[in-house]
C-alpha cells in the first residue's frame, strides 16, 4: 500500500482528479451562468432585466433582505452580548439552539411561520382585526429572511467577544467610564467587524432565500415576488435565458458582499 | 556521519535566507549553529534534513549527493523547536513511531523504546500524553523519539528555546553527555552564544545566510575572522578613535579603522598599582555595577567608553576616582580588513632576541 | 441592564425559535395520531424521504472525501503557487453566496435536454436533470464549501510540524496522514459531516429546480412539504415537516458534541 501511493502517477492523480472535480462542480457552472445571459446579445439581456416585475422582484428582494439584515444586526447583536457576557439558566441550551435556522430544512422554517402567522393562526386573528395582514405580504417575507439568517450576526460576535482582553475594559473603569460610555467606546468597536460581516453575511443570505420565502409570500408579480421565486417562474416558464439574467445581477450583488466580507476578515486576521 | 555541503543557497521568493555556504563535519562531532534569528540557521538545518530545497548548491553524506532524497530516507533525527510531539499519542507511543514505520517486531520495538526511556529518564511517564509533561520532559521525549530509529545525524532546532532558563543549563549538560555516549554527529541551532560556547565541538557563525567563520569554540573566541564574530562573541565596546588610547596610536595610520576592545583585555588600578605603568593611560571611573561575582566598571578616557570587570577582592572603587587604564589588545577592523594587535609600549623597548 | 438583556434575549428565541417549533409539533397532531402516520404513510411521502435519504448517502461521501482532500491541498500543497491557492481560497465560498435557485439553474443550464452535453448523455440514455444525478449534482454545489471550511482552519492551526517530525522519521505522506493529521483533523471532520447532513436534507431550492418535483420519482422531503402547502394539505405537509424537524434537531445535538469534542482536541 505504502509504495503504491508513493508513486507520483498517483499523487498526480489525485490532484488532477480534486482539482478537476472543483473546477467542474464550481467554476463551470458560475462561468456558464454569466454566458448563458447574454447568449441572446446585449439586447435580450436588457428587456429581460428591465421587465418592470424582474426589476420590481430584484428591488424588494434587496429592500426587504435589508430590512431583515438590520434587524437582525441589532438582536444579534444583543443576543451575542447576552450569551457571552451573563451567565443564566438556560444559557447552554440557547446557545445550541442558535444554530437551529441552519440546521432546519428552510421550507420548514417557511411552514412554521406560515403556520404561526397564516390565516386562522392566534397571532394572525389579532393582526386581522388590527387592520393589518401578516402572511402572503411583505411582513411575512421579512419574518422568514431574518428566521434563516438569525445565526449569522450572533456567531459572528460571540467569537470577537470572546477574544477580547478583558482588562482593556478594565483599564476604562478604572479610568471612570460609565458602563454606557465604556460599551460604546472599547467594547461596541471591537465587536463591530463582526457585527457588520455578519450582518452583511445574513443581508447576502437573505438576498437568495428561497424556500422559507416562497412558502409565505404569496408571489403576486409586482408586490410580494422576490427575486430567488421570480427566477423560479421563469425557469418553469421554459425563459431560461430570462432566469439567468436576474440571476446575475443577484449573484453579482452577492459576490460583492461576500469579497468585501472576506477583506474585512483578512484584515482583521492580518493585525 | 561525515557531511559535505557545497555552495549552499536558498531562496524564499526574493528573500535570499542562505547565501554560500560551504563546510564539512566530520564524523561524531557537535556542531552548533549560532547567529542572530533570521539569519538563516534553520533553514541550513531544514536543507540538511530535507525538509526544504536547496535553490542550488549540493549537500553530501558520506560522500553521496542528497539533495534529491526525501527526508524520508536521509536517516536522520531531527528535534523541532516546539518538539512537534504526536499530541494523540502515548511518550511510548511517540518514541516507537519511526520504529513501526521500519516494520520492526512487536518485542524489538518495545525493548528499543524501554533502553530510551530510560536513557532519557522518562521511566514511568511512557503512558503519559505530551499535554501531561513538563517543558523538559517534552524535549527528552522528543529527543528520545529522533533517536530511536537510529540514525546517522541528529538535527536540533533551538532545542532549549522553549525551557524555563533554570533547567536549561540543567538540560544542555544531559544532552551533550548523551550525545556524547551515543556518538552521533549531531548540528544543533542557536542564538544563544553561552549555549553554543558551552555545548558545541565545533561553532559555525551565521548572519545574513553567510557562514562568518567555523571553528571551535576558543579559536572563534580568541580570533574571530570578521567584525561580526568579534562582536557577537563575547562582550565588548567598540571605540572610534582609536588613536587615544595608549599604545594603539599607529593603527591610525589607515582612516576609519574602529577597534573593538574586551573587558577582559583591560587592566586597572589605582594610579601605580599598573606595573607596565609606560603602556597605560589615565582614565575616570563613571559608574560602576554590582554583577553579583563582580564589579562591572563603565571607564571614561578621553572622549570614549570603556567596560571591564574588576574583582570583590580588590578594594573597591568609587565613581569619579581616576585610575590608570592598561589596554592589552584590541581587535581593529576597516572597511577592508581586521586584525588582532597587541599594545605596541606594553613590549620591551630593547628587546632581547634569544 | 442585566435584568432587561436575559429576559429580551428568551423572548426572541420563544418568539423565533421555541414556539415554530412547537407548533409543528402540534400541527402535525391536530388531526391526531392517524393524521400524523396517514400523512407519512402515503406511498409519495415514503419515496420522497427515500429520496432525500439516498441523496444524503451519496453527496456526503464525495463532499466527505473531495472536502478532505482539497482542504489539504489548499493548506498545505506546494505544487499551488500562493497566489492560486488564495484565489481558490475565495472561489470556495461561491456557493455560500449563489442562492440556491440558481445553483440548479446553473445545472440545467449546462446539463439540461436542450444542451449539447445533456443532449449527448441523453443519447446515451443517462438523464442528468430531472433525475438522481442532477439532483446529486445540485446538492453538492451547495454543500460543496462546508466540509473544507471545517477542515481547513484545524490544518492551519496544527501547522505542519508534527507532520514533518513523522517524515523525518522515515513515514511517506499516506502513513502520516493516517497516523498523525487524521486524527488531529477527525471531529473537524465529522462536525462538516453533521452540516453536510443537515444541508442535505433541508436543501430545497435547488433541487426544486433540478427535479422538476415529480410525484414519486424525484420528489424529496422538502419539495413535497412545499407541494403540500401549495395544495393547502397543510397537515400532511406538518407530517413530514415534523420529521425532519425531529431530524434537524437531533443533528443540532450531534453537532454540539462533535463541537465540545473538537475543542478538546
Amino acid at each position: 500500500m505504502n509504495f503504491m501511493f508513493r508513486s507520483r502517477w498517483w499523487s498526480f492523480g489525485f490532484r488532477s482528479t480534486v482539482m478537476l472535480y472543483f473546477l467542474l462542480l464550481v467554476v463551470i457552472p458560475i462561468i456558464g451562468i454569466y454566458t448563458q445571459s447574454f447568449s441572446l446579445g446585449w439586447k435580450p439581456f436588457y428587456e429581460s432585466v428591465s421587465d418592470p416585475l424582474a426589476w420590481k422582484a430584484v428591488l424588494l428582494t434587496v429592500k426587504l433582505a435589508f430590512i431583515a439584515a438590520v434587524i437582525n444586526i441589532l438582536i444579534g447583536t444583543m443576543i451575542g452580548w447576552t450569551l457571552n457576557r451573563y451567565k443564566f439558566a438556560g444559557r447552554r441550551l440557547l446557545n445550541s439552539l442558535v444554530d437551529l435556522p441552519f440546521a432546519l430544512p428552510t421550507a420548514v422554517g417557511g411552514l412554521m411561520i406560515l403556520l404561526l402567522l397564516g390565516p386562522n393562526s392566534f397571532v394572525g386573528n389579532i393582526a386581522d382585526k388590527l387592520g393589518f395582514q401578516i402572511v402572503f405580504h411583505e411582513p411575512a417575507i421579512v419574518v422568514a429572511m431574518i428566521f434563516v439568517t438569525f445565526p449569522f450576526v450572533i456567531r459572528a460576535v460571540q467569537p470577537l467577544l470572546e477574544e477580547m482582553d478583558k482588562s482593556e475594559e478594565e483599564a476604562a473603569y478604572t479610568m471612570g467610564a460609565s458602563k454606557t460610555k465604556t460599551f460604546l467606546q472599547i467594547i461596541f468597536p471591537s465587536m463591530l467587524p463582526g457585527v457588520l460581516s455578519g450582518g452583511m453575511l445574513a443581508f447576502s443570505r437573505a438576498l437568495a432565500e428561497f424556500g422559507a420565502v416562497v412558502l409565505v409570500a404569496g408571489n403576486i408579480p409586482g408586490k410580494t415576488l422576490i427575486a430567488s421565486v421570480f427566477i423560479y417562474g421563469e425557469i418553469e416558464s421554459d425563459n431560461s435565458q430570462g432566469a439567468a439574467a436576474v440571476s446575475i445581477i443577484l449573484l453579482t450583488f452577492s459576490f460583492i458582499i461576500l469579497w468585501i466580507v472576506s477583506r474585512v476578515q483578512a484584515r482583521r486576521s492580518s493585525k | 556521519m561525515h557531511i559535505e555541503v557545497r555552495n549552499l543557497n536558498k531562496q524564499f521568493g526574493d528573500f535570499h535566507a542562505v547565501r554560500d555556504v560551504s563546510f564539512t563535519i566530520e564524523k561524531g562531532h557537535l556542531i552548533g549553529l549560532l547567529g542572530p534569528s533570521g539569519g538563516g540557521k534553520t533553514s541550513i538545518l531544514r536543507m540538511l534534513a530535507g525538509l526544504e530545497t536547496p535553490t542550488s548548491g549540493d549537500i553530501e553524506f558520506l560522500g553521496k549527493r542528497v539533495n534529491d532524497l526525501p527526508p524520508q530516507e536521509r536517516g536522520i533525527g531531527f528535534v523541532f523547536q516546539n518538539y512537534a510531539l504526536f499530541k494523540h499519542m502515548s511518550v511510548f507511543d511517540n518514541i516507537a513511531f519511526g520504529l513501526k514505520i521500519k516494520k520492526q517486531t512487536k518485542e524489538q520495538i518495545r525493548e528499543r523504546v524501554m533502553e530510551l526511556v530510560e536513557l532519557t529518564g522518562l521511566k514511568g511517564f511512557e503512558h503519559r500524553y505530551p499535554h501531561q509533561l513538563s517543558g523538559g520532559q517534552r524535549q527528552r521525549v522528543a529527543f528520545a523519539r529522533a533517536l530511536a530509529p537510529e540514525p546517522q545525524l541528529l538535527l536540533l532546532d533551538e532545542p532549549f528555546a522553549a525551557i524555563d532558563a533554570k533547567i536549561r543549563t540543567e538540560l544542555r549538560t544531559w544532552l551533550k553527555e548523551l550525545i556524547e555516549r551515543v556518538g552521533i554527529t549531531s548540528i544543533f541551532v542557536t542564538h544563544d552564544q553561552e549555549e553554543a560556547i558551552e555545548v558545541a565541538d565545533e561553532i559555525m557563525i551565521i548572519n545574513k545566510g553567510r557562514l562568518e567563520q567555523k571553528g571551535t569554540p576558543w579559536d572563534i573566541y580568541k580570533s574571530p575572522e570578521t567584525p561580526f564574530v568579534a562582536g557577537f562573541i563575547g562582550e565588548s565596546t567598540i571605540v572610534e578613535n582609536v588613536g587615544a588610547i595608549r599604545g594603539f596610536e599607529d593603527a591610525t595610520k589607515i582612516p576609519g579603522t574602529k577597534a573593538l576592545i574586551r573587558p577582559e583585555y583591560i587592566e586597572i588600578g589605582k594610579p601605580g598599582e599598573i606595573r607596565l605603568a609606560s603602556a597605560a593611560m589615565d582614565g575616570r571611573v563613571k559608574h560602576l555595577h554590582f554583577r553579583g561575582s563582580e564589579w562591572m566598571v563603565e571607564l571614561e578616557v578621553g572622549s570614549s567608553k570603556l567596560i571591564t570587570y574588576r574583582s570583590l577582592e580588590k578594594e573597591v572603587l568609587h565613581p569619579g576616582e581616576q585610575l590608570s587604564v592598561l589596554v592589552h589588545r584590541a581587535y581593529l577592523f576597516n572597511d577592508s580588513d581586521s586584525w588582532i594587535m597587541e599594545n605596541k609600549l606594553k613590549e620591551d623597548p630593547m628587546p632581547i632576541h634569544i | 441592564m442585566k435584568k432587561l438583556w436575559i429576559p429580551l434575549t428568551y423572548s426572541i428565541f420563544l418568539i423565533l425559535i421555541i414556539v415554530p417549533l412547537a407548533r409543528i409539533l402540534t400541527g402535525a397532531w391536530s388531526d391526531g395520531w392517524n393524521g400524523f402516520a396517514n400523512a407519512l404513510s402515503r406511498p409519495e411521502a415514503l419515496h420522497a424521504l427515500l429520496m432525500t435519504g439516498l441523496i444524503t448517502i451519496v453527496v456526503t461521501i464525495i463532499n466527505t472525501l473531495f472536502g478532505v482532500m482539497l482542504s489539504l491541498y489548499l493548506v498545505r500543497a506546494e505544487w499551488l503557487p500562493e497566489k492560486l491557492k488564495q484565489l481558490l481560497n475565495s472561489v470556495l465560498d461561491l456557493p455560500f453566496a449563489v442562492s440556491p435557485v440558481i445553483g440548479g439553474l446553473m445545472i440545467v443550464l449546462l446539463l439540461g435536454p436542450n444542451t449539447a452535453l445533456g443532449a449527448l448523455l441523453n443519447d446515451v440514455g443517462i438523464s442528468i436533470v430531472y433525475a438522481f444525478p442532477g439532483m446529486v449534482i445540485a446538492t453538492l454545489f451547495v454543500t460543496f464549501p462546508m466540509m473544507v471550511r471545517e477542515i481547513m482552519p484545524v490544518l492551519q492551526e496544527i501547522g505542519t510540524s508534527q507532520e514533518e517530525a513523522a517524515s523525518t522519521l522515515g513515514a511517506y505522506s499516506w502513513y502520516t496522514f493516517w497516523q498523525v493529521t487524521w486524527p488531529a483533523i477527525r471531529w473537524g471532520v465529522i462536525y462538516g459531516v453533521v452540516l453536510t447532513v443537515a444541508r442535505c436534507l433541508g436543501e430545497f431550492g435547488a433541487v426544486l429546480v433540478v427535479s422538476g418535483n415529480i410525484i414519486n420519482k424525484t420528489q424529496t422531503a422538502t419539495t413535497l412539504v412545499y407541494q403540500d402547502v401549495e395544495n393547502f394539505n397543510v397537515t400532511a405537509a406538518n407530517g413530514v415537516a415534523l420529521v425532519l424537524a425531529a431530524v434537524s434537531v437531533g443533528l443540532l445535538l450531534l453537532m454540539e458534541w462533535a463541537k465540545k469534542r473538537k475543542e478538546v482536541h
